[in-house]
């Protein structure tokens, strides 16, 4: 790494603020994906004049960029992927203003996603956007991946919740774009940066749409003896036009894991369960949950469970949402896939992955957003044995080509990242790619902002470099 | 004609056929913007067709507009050249409709009305009711970004888009998005479309999330003598658990257009508030039902038996509460014809006289209360009449109207927005001229020096105070989907 440039960094932050040695960098070499990517350099701005300092001194020696969060992302999106300097948003945590009149809240990228629903909870209001690890995951990294969680089926993802962003351009330029009010005249350039991977800016500030808490809840546990059964619940509420706030679905083999080590209170025998919540006014909510139960009924549900009080509750919950991490007792390491299909295609889509798990000689568990057709498959494995890991990676592979086949999409919440940016031909033609990269070339001319994503190598920044050399500039008639 | 627009009339023709393109005055007058006459009308009746347009025209640099049926082509700066009328009404089939799965793929000349009409009879619906809505076409209402009422429960275009197909200033076919309701892969570029006015790329298909249609929608309406008892009656809605499709507040005198009017736009099969859809013709009068000197408050809500009678009972408490002068569940027969209005309002607006400015003004609800209180007095102080209808989310649509446009009225006109300009903007807000005629959008500010018209009241004017030129980004975005300038050019940025 150059020295010049960690000098400077060291005199515009300060000494705490910049780490560069190799025992030091390692703690940023990964995030909640099976990627990796080490930086040279790492970084902790305060201000947003920072960021933009920063992103100079990094123009000025040529090193590339990229923003990173809490870490959790699942598709190396905070990865640097070619190296260079990573700008951790850690200390940019201040919740700026809560605005209950207007439902709004002004935060900074390191703001943890969990802190702003606490912090807006006083007002009787909520942030919508419920990743499963809200916990830990930040605004910014929300923003950057357009992250969603289970209770996006009835109030959006993160870019329904955002009205307004201050952003660092990657020649260091501080631009704002939306508004407070949500409703700014033009192109809707917040629009177009949620969930741009932090490929055409990193974000400095977030204006927030906040919601208001329901005033009843129900959840409902639904139990099956066949995962068939299941599916055909949601495909039928859905169907029905029945919105529940959250549908996520837990096959049994998973919820067996998830009970031995949270004993959340799953039945240990079932094929599946459904954890459905209803949401709004009292009366509405008694309707739904009696419709969500005649459904599951009419679908040879075992039995269907009220959730008695807050308590047990928060216990299904809990089960739901630790989920991940009590799969990680079974095997050294899992891989969570997320595709999305029709959601009249669940029941059919559940039988192929199966198939697809015994072909490759996996078990397979699925837990997952079904009343958005949102999987997310998870495959165990032992990274040490190439050859398993390597099959783990086909399994996967041939799973989103089947989510594409019945209309579906490479990644619901989860991002492109460098998970899956060699798959994006799969979805997109050349002509696709272009127009992309154009919009990209308009804010990342350089590729100096988080190189190596979204795009396929081949597709990606190495031709957009070659495209704008001067010299071919120079030669034209 | 020149030899030269005879030429390329001819190059068009040879794209797509004789039947399909039009030169003659009469024809090419019906596709005008601002006054000002496209030189072809060609009518492509295929994605392809858009394509092999669009790469003749970026080849020859000839400027094109796409349209639907031309109902909101009045939005926007007049266009700095204008050769192809690009009429997209034969790409109008609905290629993919899913109801188990609550998505719906449509041409962009596919009518809004032929769109719900296949929904209703799966009882869902599409929430964009907009004004001209028995005329609009789907691409329009998105490439317009007209919202609709009942944005305020279910939002705008840009929460339900999920996918476009368009093409490109290049004349390449282009996707983004995708089918279902959840999806992250790519840039969301088609969220860019939603107001684009046709100047990033022509759009050819559009996919949505669909919604079931609300059970059984009622309607309620408190009046009062004053703006700050309907605002305060808002605020009291807005922090309840209430959360009513629709919440409107019309100023007096757009409830006396409303009891004095029927939109020209005739009606067609419209979610009209049951489980299921009416036909007629046109709205019924509503004569003296809204008092023409008070202010209103209008919500829809819908549900059960026992959801509607808890809004009943909460709305009315509310409204009493904040002194509503009197408050009416909406009937049977009134609901279509008053909800009819509601979304008619805009064109109800340009209707009302010869000569109507209308801004749209986006401020936070918190300042709604000074600001209608000082737009009145701008309209008072400039004798111009004036009517309002304000979302609950913020944004305003105001009008001044007036009976004749002459260089006097004009040169009020325009003060009268200058000053609402910079009130709007000390608001935090912004302001565009959404409809205005086209020697008011060039007509310069004389301090700033800013046009007043959308294009350039896109741009912030006090720019001193912001660190944004959002316009810089949005020029950036302009030239990467139209390298040569070709689509809509100058009406945009």
């Amino acid at each position: 790494m150059n020295p010049g440039l960690v000098h400077e960094l060291t005199k515009l932050l300060g000494e705490d603020s910049v780490l560069h040695k190799l025992e030091d960098l390692f703690l940023y070499e990964y995030d909640g994906s099976v990627e990796k990517g080490l930086p040279e350099i790492v970084v902790f701005p305060a201000t947003a004049e920072h960021v933009s300092q920063i992103v100079k001194l990094a123009v000025k020696y040529h090193a590339p960029v990229v923003g990173r969060g809490a870490g959790t992302g699942l598709s190396g999106g905070a990865l640097a992927r070619t190296g260079g300097v990573m700008l951790v948003f850690a200390r940019m945590n201040r919740i700026l203003e809560i605005d209950p009149e207007n439902q709004r809240a002004v935060v900074q990228p390191g703001v943890v996603n969990y802190e702003l629903t606490c912090a807006a909870e006083p007002h009787g209001l909520y942030f919508a956007p419920d990743p499963s690890s809200w916990k830990s995951c930040t605004i910014g990294g929300n923003v950057a991946e357009n992250a969603g969680g289970p209770h996006t089926l009835a109030y959006g993802v993160t870019t329904n919740h955002v009205s307004a962003l201050e952003l660092v351009l990657p020649d260091g330029e501080l631009v704002r774009v939306g508004s407070k009010h949500g409703d700014s005249p033009g192109y809707d350039l917040a629009g177009l940066f949620v969930g741009s991977e932090c490929t055409l800016a990193l974000v400095t500030e977030i204006t927030v749409k906040l919601s208001r808490k329901p005033e009843a809840v129900k959840t409902l546990l639904a139990i099956f003896d066949a995962v068939d059964d299941a599916a055909e619940s949601v495909v039928d509420l859905t169907a029905r036009g029945i919105t529940p706030a959250a549908c996520e679905m837990l096959d049994g083999w998973t919820l067996r894991t998830v009970e031995d080590y949270i004993h959340a209170g799953f039945p240990m025998d079932s094929a599946a369960v459904l954890l459905i919540e209803v949401e709004g006014l009292t009366e509405a909510v008694a309707a739904q949950a009696a419709a969500v139960a005649e459904v599951c009924n009419e679908h040879q549900a075992r039995e269907v469970r009220l959730a008695r009080d807050d308590a047990e509750r928060d216990l299904f919950w809990k089960g739901r949402k630790n989920a991940f991490g009590a799969l990680g007792r079974l095997a050294p390491s899992n891989y969570v896939l997320d595709g999305v299909i029709p959601r009249s295609k669940l029941p059919q889509t559940l039988r192929r992955i199966q198939e697809i798990g015994t072909q490759f000689g996996f078990q397979i568990g699925n837990i997952f957003h079904a009343g958005d057709g949102n999987l997310h498959p998870i495959v165990l494995y032992d990274p040490r044995d190439t050859a398993q890991f390597e099959r783990a990676m086909q399994a996967s592979a041939e799973i989103i080509r089947y989510c594409l086949e019945v209309g579906g999409a490479l990644t619901g919440e989860h991002g492109v990242g460098m998970e899956k940016s060699e798959l994006m031909p799969l979805v997109f033609s050349d002509a696709d790619f272009n127009l992309m990269r154009r919009v990209h070339d308009a804010f990342n001319p350089d590729c100096s902002l988080n190189p190596g994503k979204i795009f396929p190598l081949n597709k990606g920044c190495g031709e957009i470099r070659v495209r704008k050399q001067p010299v071919e500039a120079a030669s034209l008639p | 004609m020149t030899a030269s627009s005879t030429n390329f009339a001819a190059r068009v023709e040879s794209l797509i056929g004789p039947s399909r393109i039009s030169t003659d005055a009469a024809a090419r007058a019906c596709y005008a913007v601002d006054e000002i006459l496209p030189t072809v009308v060609a009518k492509p009746a295929s994605a392809e067709e858009v394509a092999e347009i669009v790469r003749f025209a970026a080849l020859e640099k000839l400027a094109l507009i796409p349209c639907g049926n031309r109902t909101k082509l009045a939005i926007g700066m007049p266009p700095s050249r204008y050769d192809i009328a690009l009429d997209m009404t034969a790409l109008d089939q609905i290629p993919h409709y899913d109801p188990g799965d609550l998505t719906l793929s449509a041409d962009a000349g596919a009518p809004l009305a032929k769109l719900n009409a296949l929904l209703f009879e799966h009882e869902q619906f599409l929430p964009l009711l907009v004004p001209w809505y028995s005329l609009s076409t789907i691409g329009g209402t998105v490439a317009s970004g007209i919202d609709s009422p009942l944005r305020q429960f279910y939002g705008t275009a840009r929460d339900f888009l999920i996918g476009a197909e368009f093409v490109d200033g290049t004349g390449h076919l282009c996707k983004s998005g995708g089918r279902v309701v959840k999806n992250v892969t790519g840039y969301d570029l088609h969220k860019l479309l939603i107001g684009s006015l046709g100047s990033l790329a022509v759009i050819t298909r559009l996919n949505f999330r669909t919604f079931p249609s609300p059970v059984a929608s009622h309607g309620f309406v408190a009046s009062f003598p004053m703006a700050e008892g309907a605002l305060a009656l808002r605020r009291a809605i807005a922090s309840s658990s209430l959360t009513p499709l629709t919440l409107d507040i019309i100023s007096p005198e757009l409830a006396q257009i409303f009891g004095a009017r029927t939109p020209a736009t005739p009606e067609t099969v419209v979610f009209a508030g049951e489980n299921r859809a009416v036909n007629q013709p046109s709205l019924q009068p509503i004569g003296d039902w809204f008092d023409p000197r008070e202010w209103q408050l209008c919500t829809a809500f819908a549900g059960t038996t026992e959801v509607r009678d808890r809004y009943a009972r909460e709305l009315t408490l509310l409204a009493e509460k904040s002194r509503a002068a009197s408050t009416a569940i909406l009937g049977d027969t009134t609901r279509p014809a008053v909800w009819g209005r509601l979304r008619e309002s805009l064109s109800m607006l340009l209707e009302a006289s010869p000569t109507t400015v209308i801004l749209k003004i986006s401020v936070l609800p918190s300042h709604h209360a000074a600001l209608f209180t000082n737009l009145r007095h701008i309209a008072d102080r400039a004798v111009l009449p004036s009517a309002l209808v304000a979302r609950a989310g913020g944004t305003i649509y105001f009008a001044l109207l007036l009976t004749s446009a002459n260089e006097d009225t004009t040169a009020r006109f325009s003060q009268s927005i200058s000053q609402i300009f910079d009130l709007v903007f000390a608001a935090g807000g912004h302001a565009s001229l959404l409809f205005a005629p086209r020697a008011l959008k060039e007509r310069k500010d004389p301090r700033s020096e800013q046009l007043l018209a959308p294009a350039s009241s896109r741009l912030p004017a006090n720019s001193g105070a912001e660190l944004t030129s959002g316009v810089a980004p949005m020029r950036r975005l302009k030239s990467a989907f139209d390298p040569q300038n070709i689509l809509a050019p100058g009406r945009f940025v």
